[in-house]
């Protein structure tokens, strides 16, 4: 195995050091943040920079080790890049529909029932068929 | 491997030990379904981040593909878990 130079393990550690404190610092908001949508903020710190700056020190090291390029770490930032903006999508409409199932104040109406209060016809496919059951009309 | 980059090893991997019980904190204590989706999946990312920090402690590329199925089956289990949440099925 080759001796990795002192510089790169120091870039390797400060960028471990990094990634350790933002993904502190998106838990300890994620117990914190007192409503929902709040919470689903600090968890995006962790997934984009957090994410990026782990896997930036795997390419890094393992570059160094093998002294060649090794820049198959950085698959998994451009997987999470994909999947991550698709989960959040869901679990805010979830928490969207689930407070419009529970009549809380303050939340948006469906998409649909502004649509009939102008006149047209309301269509199932508009905003998922399942906000029928909570809407304000 | 030099004491400067087995020290921030040993750093992450406890920020990451930290973390996973503040989360760990949010999914028992809800307090509805949504915070517990939302809890797992940061568990998940949890357990991929330590995945890569061992893989560099060990020097092996052998934890990368782990990591890469746990990124994975990660967000099929939250997609899952929050389309069923939503409509009451997964596959319709």
């Amino acid at each position: 195995m080759n001796a990795v130079p002192f510089w790169v393990e120091a870039i390797v550690a400060v960028l471990l050091v990094m990634s350790g404190i933002l993904v502190l610092a998106s838990s300890i908001g994620c117990v914190r943040l007192p409503t929902f949508f709040q919470r689903m903020h600090p968890s995006a710190l962790a997934y984009t920079l957090g994410n990026w700056v782990t896997c930036l020190a795997a390419a890094v090291y393992f570059s160094a080790l093998a002294r060649a390029p090794m820049l198959h770490p950085l698959l998994i930032p451009i997987l999470l890049s994909v999947t991550v903006p698709v989960t959040t999508v869901l679990l805010a409409r979830v928490s969207l529909h689930r407070a419009r199932l529970a009549g809380v104040e303050g939340t948006p109406p469906a998409l649909w029932t502004l649509r009939a209060d102008a006149g047209e016809p309301a269509t199932a496919a508009d905003d998922g068929a399942s906000d029928r059951a909570g809407g304000s009309g | 491997m030099s004491p400067l980059l087995s020290g921030a090893i040993a750093f992450a991997l406890g920020c990451y030990a930290i973390a996973s019980v503040l989360v760990l904190y949010r999914l028992l204590r809800g307090p509805r379904a949504q915070d517990r989706v939302l809890a797992i999946d940061l568990l998940y990312f949890h357990a991929l981040l330590v995945m890569l920090v061992i893989g560099i402690d060990h020097g092996s590329d052998a934890y990368f593909e782990m990591a890469l199925l746990i990124a994975l089956f990660g967000f099929v289990s939250t997609a899952a878990m929050a389309k069923f949440i939503l409509r009451g099925e997964v596959i319709e």
